[in-house]
């Protein structure tokens, strides 16, 4: 208890006496940094206690355990943890500021089937919200838009750039679609009861879906004489080059997505919510579909539902073999900080702190396909990492001295650390 | 003597009757016919427990002249044998639309809501409509008539369903052959009143249940105000309210919670209201007695649903399922109670469904006489109209039934519905009953033809051997009907037969597939096969009826938890006090109250709680909820201080559970964030099991929710004509109100007559510092502001809630003497949000500004200890300081510091046991304790979910067999709960 309070106190301080440019993108490493004596999770199930991490041009060189020669400049961080930068799938930061403030707002737009639309290109590089995201350990996310049937086209960017291209990881990595539900809620407002109810336009949806997949496949195979920009966005969903993710919830509806869409000829599905994907572990698993689960904070669906149903769901997945993420795609972009404290969740319902870990860190990767570079300490990946005084998991100690992106060492100051420098310096006058 | 008397009776009842005489007649000549009708050799219930057998019933012009085992019959009798057959007083139902037309919606005008009266001369608010006379609007409907009669109706108690007051009703008998005239026994026959509003205005306010709530008992102190003359204007509501004064009053509730609700206004101004039920009264059967109220009640049970469909059987809820299972006992519970009650068709689709449902409650246990009292003797007597109609004594109206068995028998087939003298015949009294085996000679062959079933409508079996043809029967006026088809040749035989009046053969013409015209014959063989009858008896057998829970939903408590003596040992102890965290302590629970704390403590008696390695703290208290409740905002004025969430406390709210397993013991309901002036808080334990009365405090401390900034103005949505639109527009609508507040007070004071007005009630409470503000705030202007507004008029602002930028004015909070309710993180979801900071908390805080940690959120508040711990992240905050934001700082706040809120001697024992270091995010509450008694617990969780799927699958396969058995189901429907959070409307 104590040490934190002091720790924080210091941190108060130093960061006062800073004076270095909030936001400002940090420029590229220039020597090599190694971090010494951190308990070093690896966000693959595994720690390295009393470690040795090097990294050279942005990329981890080396890892090991104290005997692990070090390099360059040294951060002595014994008694601290490291991690890999945490992955946020599924957002839409940086594409709307202020929700409430409509001209700040460019993550839905108009139609119903409009893959061709790409999140990138609107990303805000410069978004306060984004920068909000850093002090918590949450160093890249994948920006998707959102609404209609299928919303657009996502790419995956890291926190530190003076614009979207600078910040893109992955172009174009996957397509969003939202699956209709086999029931609809009463639209109150417009008069009908409230209450759920059978939609009785789920098959017609449906086919509408495979419809639009069937041509996209088509338009593929022809010699293109007119450009369809939708059809085109879709090509590479059946060439592996882009996954499908496929927000849905209910056991029916997974049944139904994975179903229609590899006998459509998708190759790689993501499904994304799976409230209840833990009905129909096996069937997941011979498809080899991975889950990004909604976060923990959230609440049962239904009032029968045991009230730590969300809390423990991602556990359920992981221990019945499934590739588990975490997402809170649905929530407001701000809460994506809290994205450390989604995975923490689940240690209180017994999984082990390493495999909550993986899933904001290593399986977020290879689900998205940045597993290559990103989500893991391990040499030859990209030094996204970051120095926690203790467990990132947890609120009380997720306090971080230090992060870096592909080996830049970013800033942890925002909007919000300046605003509360401003005020205490105002209280300290008097 | 008595046949004197009986003289004068028919004397008069001639007489009088005959009120039409004076009217010209130029389609003939004038003729009366004076003679009596007499019935007799039946069984007569002259009232429901006065049974005759053998009796005889006259009647003559409308009235029952006599009914009993020896009346004497004059010669001008047209006399009836009934031969054994059943009379009954015919039902009455005194809560229906029948013959008015429903009022048509009004049309939206505009884009921005409407606040003022489309009406004038007439009450302030276009939803009381008083002055509405349903004789003015009613129109005898002649089919729907026929229907109720059906159902074995004579008299209908008829109004215009729509609006809060909806004016007077009118009685009338289901008599088609005399005019209105005859038929309409009262043009004002009650008045009525309910919580919804009239479609037939846009006028926003009510906006919710409490604010329909509010306007009815302003309604009463306003007509109180008028009657001694005090108003300068005409107000055409009020006087019709005086007017209709002496009139029973019939208020619609529509279920259990507004029963209540509506008995508690009855209660305050001493009126008598008549309660329309919801059905579900068997879920408060206590409260609902202790209301001892008059109550109507449907019987629209509803149907099994079907849930053959797996994937969509999960949609629908345990209570749901329950509602089904047990609705049907609800007539039973209530008797059992020795609540007085009329039956109502009220909420069915059809009077057709009557008889089915109240079937059903038989079978549930519902005593039969009691069920005819509350179709006759019980609503006669509401209705204050027991000396006209209800039962057969002479001299009230000839409004009866003949039936052919006891009336509440399946079996039993109504043949005449009677109403004021004049006959309606529903099944042929006279045509006879053929139910039984036949053998039927016809083209050459012998089939054997089975008739079953009501003896109106008896089915048809038709087989030769073991082929059987499927028949369709008709029979009406003792002619039979019978086509019967040949599946496999595709031929169909059709007869055509007349029943003669005596023997057991009956003959007629036969038509065979080839055209060709013949005869046929049938005679009897013996009775219709009685197996079948017993099959049914089976099925009438009680069902079996799952228990009612406490509250009725999942995860209730199968009985109340009851306070238990405990003794916590070895815990890691969060006092919350000087004392600070404690290792290794023992902390004594007795009667509900924390009574030592120390260290190797003993207590015979009381429960040992092993918490070695655990965390014991006082419950999560949150400043900043709306969970619990059935509507947060009214927003239909800028100012609503007249209405109380704790009028809509909803102890039913699964989240109180969720919140329970969470660790919060106490919260405040707050209003939403709608209007400057929002309504009156509940600060409530989450008692999860008790009613809602007693979920609020006992002597609770009152508050007030006020509102700044973007919501008040209603930045973010489409209204444009409401004040005010600008910050500067709220301050001067506060200094305003509170001006006004102050003449209020000082014309009350000086003894002057004044209109009591309960806005203006609750604002001088505010200024006289008897109740508190818990301010919704952003900017620091805004928060500045109404500081200054508050010290103007001499007094403290309590808590400024959410206070997103109270870290920029946190030394003015601190000497202005303000505490702050503050999210943790939360920012960037509006404009005003822009500079919301993490730190805010800790920045009050060292300023010395008492700070709590506030959900707003469903979600937030079941782990408000984790929001805690981000004032140790964001800020700094000391571990002990961050725990007590969300315990004794927000007790402080609330005023109830002084009983809960720390592990302190002598307070309430309001305790969570934590797995863990409760500001962690790996810590689970355990058990949670409210006055000593535990209303969650871990384990005791993990035996009611497996009893939830337990009860389930039981209701699900009961549900099957219903369908199977050929029983009307529904598609599975879900609820859809509104999440409230501040800027909800409802």
């Amino acid at each position: 208890m104590k040490t934190v309070k002091q720790i924080l106190v210091a941190l108060v301080v130093s960061v006062g006496l800073q004076t270095f440019a909030q936001q400002t993108p940090a420029p590229a490493q220039s020597e090599a940094i190694t971090i010494t004596g951190a308990a070093a999770h690896i966000g693959n199930g595994s720690v390295i206690e009393n470690s040795v991490i090097v990294f050279e041009d942005g990329v981890i060189t080396a890892i090991g355990g104290s005997g692990t020669a070090t390099k360059g400049r040294v951060i002595n961080a014994t008694g601290k943890h490291v991690y890999p930068g945490f992955i946020a799938p599924g957002k839409s930061l940086g594409l709307v500021e202020v929700n409430a403030v409509r001209a700040s707002n460019d993550q839905d737009e108009i139609g119903n089937f409009i893959p061709n639309i790409r999140s990138l290109i609107a990303y805000n590089a410069e978004s306060r919200v984004v920068e909000s995201m850093r002090p918590n350990g949450v160093l890249l996310s994948q920006i998707s838009p959102k609404g209609g049937r299928i919303s657009g086209t996502s790419s995956i960017v890291q926190f530190d750039a003076w614009n979207w291209e600078d910040a893109a990881v992955k172009v174009d990595d996957g397509i969003h679609m939202n699956w209709p539900g086999s029931f609809s809620r009463g639209r109150w407002w417009l008069g009908e009861p409230r209450g759920w109810k059978p939609n009785k336009n789920y098959s017609s949806n449906l086919s509408e879906i495979r419809d639009y997949l069937r041509n996209s496949k088509a338009y593929g195979m022809s010699s293109k004489e007119s450009m369809n920009e939708g059809f085109e966005a879709m090509q590479g969903l059946f060439d592996g080059s882009k996954k499908l993710y496929i927000y849905t919830q209910g056991e029916k509806e997974m049944t139904d997505a994975v179903t229609l869409v590899k006998e459509e000829g998708v190759k790689d599905v993501v499904i994304v919510g799976g409230y209840e994907a833990y009905k129909i572990i096996p069937f997941l698993k011979q498809h080899n579909i991975p889950v990004l689960v909604r976060q923990t904070h959230s609440l049962p669906l239904r009032a029968d539902d045991d009230y730590d149903l969300p809390f423990r769901l991602p556990k359920m997945l992981v221990d019945g073999g499934l590739l588990v993420g975490l997402q809170n795609a649905s929530m407001s972009n701000f809460q994506t900080r809290n994205l450390p404290f989604y995975a923490g969740q689940l240690v209180g319902q017994g999984m082990d702190k390493e495999t909550a870990l993986q899933l904001i860190t290593g399986n977020t990767a290879k689900i998205l396909g940045i597993d290559d570079a990103y989500g893991t300490l391990e040499t030859g990946k990209s030094a996204t990492l970051f120095v926690s005084e203790g467990d990132a998991l947890d609120m009380r100690t997720n306090q971080l001295s230090h992060a870096f992106i592909d080996g830049r060492e970013i800033s942890l100051e925002t909007h919000q650390t300046e605003l509360w420098q401003r005020y205490m310096e105002k209280y300290s006058r008097k | 003597m008595k046949k004197h008397y009986l003289f004068l009776v028919v004397f008069f009842a001639f007489t009088f009757v005959h009120a039409q005489e004076y009217f010209p007649k130029n389609d003939g000549v004038k003729e009366k016919n004076t003679n009596f009708t007499a019935f007799t050799n039946a069984t007569i219930y002259i009232t429901p427990s006065q049974k005759i057998e053998n009796g005889t019933l006259l009647i003559r012009d409308g009235k029952v002249v006599a009914a009993g085992k020896s009346v004497r019959i004059p010669g001008n009798a047209v006399t009836t044998n009934l031969d054994g057959k059943y009379i009954y007083p015919s039902f009455i139902d005194a809560y229906t639309g029948f013959g008015v037309e429903k009022p048509k919606r009004a049309e939206g005008r505009g884009r921005s809501p409407q606040y003022d009266p489309s009406r004038e001369g007439f009450y302030w608010n276009d939803h009381i409509k008083s002055e509405q006379q349903a004789i003015s609007k009613f129109k005898y409907d002649k089919k729907k008539a026929g229907d109720f009669r059906k159902a074995g109706f004579g008299v209908l108690n008829t109004h215009v369903m729509d609006g809060i007051a909806r004016g007077t009703g009118v009685l009338v008998a289901l008599n088609d052959e005399d005019d209105a005239a005859t038929r309409i026994l009262d043009d004002a026959s009650a008045q009525f009143f309910s919580f919804d509003k009239s479609v037939t205005s846009r006028q926003s306010y009510p906006s919710s249940l409490m604010g329909s709530l509010a306007l009815l008992r302003q309604l009463h102190w306003d007509l109180d105000w008028y009657e001694k003359g005090n108003s300068t204007t005409r107000d055409r509501s009020l006087e019709a309210l005086l007017a209709n004064k002496g009139l029973p009053a019939i208020i619609e509730a529509g279920d259990k919670g507004n029963n209540l609700r509506a008995d508690k206004i009855s209660d305050q101004f001493n009126r008598n209201y008549i309660i329309v039920g919801g059905g579900d009264e068997y879920e408060l059967i206590d409260e609902i007695k202790a209301t001892n109220a008059n109550y109507i009640i449907p019987i629209n049970f509803p149907d099994a649903y079907d849930v053959s469909d797996p994937f969509a059987t999960k949609y629908i809820s345990l209570e749901d399922m329950r509602n089904w299972n047990q609705a049907p006992g609800n007539p039973k519970a209530l008797t059992d109670k020795g609540v007085n009650f009329a039956l109502t068709t009220f909420e069915l689709k059809s009077p057709s469904a009557f008889k089915g449902k109240l079937m059903k409650a038989f079978e549930y246990g519902y005593d039969k006489t009691k069920a005819l009292e509350a179709l006759t003797t019980v609503p006669a007597a509401i209705l204050g109209k027991s000396d006209e109609i209800g039962t057969l004594e002479k001299g009230k109206y000839a409004n009866f039934l003949i039936t052919s068995g006891p009336v509440f028998e399946k079996e039993t087939t109504l043949y005449e519905n009677w109403v004021q003298g004049r006959k309606h015949v529903i099944n042929n009294m006279t045509q006879k009953d053929i139910r039984g085996k036949y053998n039927l000679n016809g083209g050459g062959k012998t089939y054997e033809l089975t008739l079953s079933g009501e003896a109106s409508k008896p089915k048809a079996e038709v087989k030769l051997g073991e082929k059987k043809f499927p028949a369709k029967l008709e029979y009406k006026d003792n002619w039979l009907t019978l086509s019967f088809k040949d599946d496999e040749k595709g031929e169909s035989y059709r007869t055509n037969a007349v029943i003669p009046s005596e023997g057991s053969s009956f003959s007629g013409k036969m038509v065979l597939p080839s055209g060709v015209e013949t005869r046929f014959s049938a005679s009897r063989t013996g009775e219709a096969d009685p197996s079948e009858k017993n099959e049914k008896k089976d099925e009438n057998e009680a069902p079996e009826i799952v228990a009612v829970t406490y509250p009725n939903v999942s995860y209730g408590f199968k009985s109340k938890p009851r306070p238990q003596n405990m003794l916590f040992k070895n815990a890691t102890v969060w006092t919350g006090e000087d004392a600070g965290v404690l290792n290794n302590t023992d902390v004594l629970v007795k009667n509900g109250k924390i009574v030592q704390v120390g260290k190797n403590l003993s207590a015979s008696g009381a429960l040992v709680v092993d918490a070695t390695g655990k965390h014991l703290t006082a419950g999560v208290i949150d400043e900043h909820s709306h969970i619990a409740a059935l509507s947060i905002n009214e927003s239909g004025q800028n100012s609503s201080a007249e209405v109380s969430i704790e009028d809509v406390v909803d102890p039913e709210d699964i989240g109180i559970y969720r919140n329970l397993a969470g660790g919060v013991t106490s919260i405040q309901v707050l209003h939403g964030s709608a209007n400057p002036i929002g309504g009156r808080s509940a600060i409530l334990k989450l008692k999860w099991g008790e009613s809602a009365d007693k979920l609020i405090y006992d002597n609770s401390p009152k508050f007030i929710k006020f509102a700044l900034g973007e919501n008040v103005k209603q930045s973010n949505w489409e209204s444009y004509s409401r004040f005010p639109q600008t910050r500067m527009g709220v301050e001067q609508l506060y200094v305003n109100y509170f001006n006004r507040a102050k003449e209020y007070e000082a014309k009350k004071k000086s003894g002057q007559p004044y209109r009591y007005d309960e806005e203006m009630e609750v604002l001088v409470e505010i200024l006289n510092g008897e109740r508190f503000i818990s301010c919704h705030s952003y900017v620091q202007s805004e928060i500045n502001m109404l500081m200054k507004v508050a010290e103007k008029f001499n007094f403290r602002v309590n808590t400024f809630t959410h206070i997103l930028e109270g870290y920029k004015v946190a030394d003015k909070m601190a000497a202005h003497g303000v505490g702050g309710s503050t999210f943790s993180d939360w920012w960037a979801y509006k404009y005003e949000v822009n500079d919301a900071i993490p730190y805010n908390a800790a920045i009050m805080a060292s300023q010395g500004v008492t700070v709590a940690i506030n959900s707003d959120d469903s979600e937030m508040s079941r782990r408000l200890n984790q929001e805690a711990a981000k004032g140790v992240k964001y800020g700094g905050m000391s571990e002990e300081e961050a725990w007590k934001m969300v315990t004794i700082n927000p007790a402080k706040l609330l005023h109830i510091d002084d009983r809960t809120g720390s592990i302190k001697e002598g307070k309430d024992a309001d305790l969570v046991l934590w797995s863990d270091h409760p500001l962690s995010v790996y810590a689970k509450a355990e058990k949670t304790i409210i006055d000593g008694t535990v209303y969650f617990d871990i384990e005791q969780d993990k035996a009611k979910r497996q009893a939830i799927k337990t009860e389930r699958t039981k209701l699900i396969n009961m549900m099957l067999s219903e369908k199977n058995g050929g029983a009307k189901t529904r598609p599975p429907k879900g609820k859809d709960k509104i999440r409230f959070e501040c800027e909800t409307i409802n």
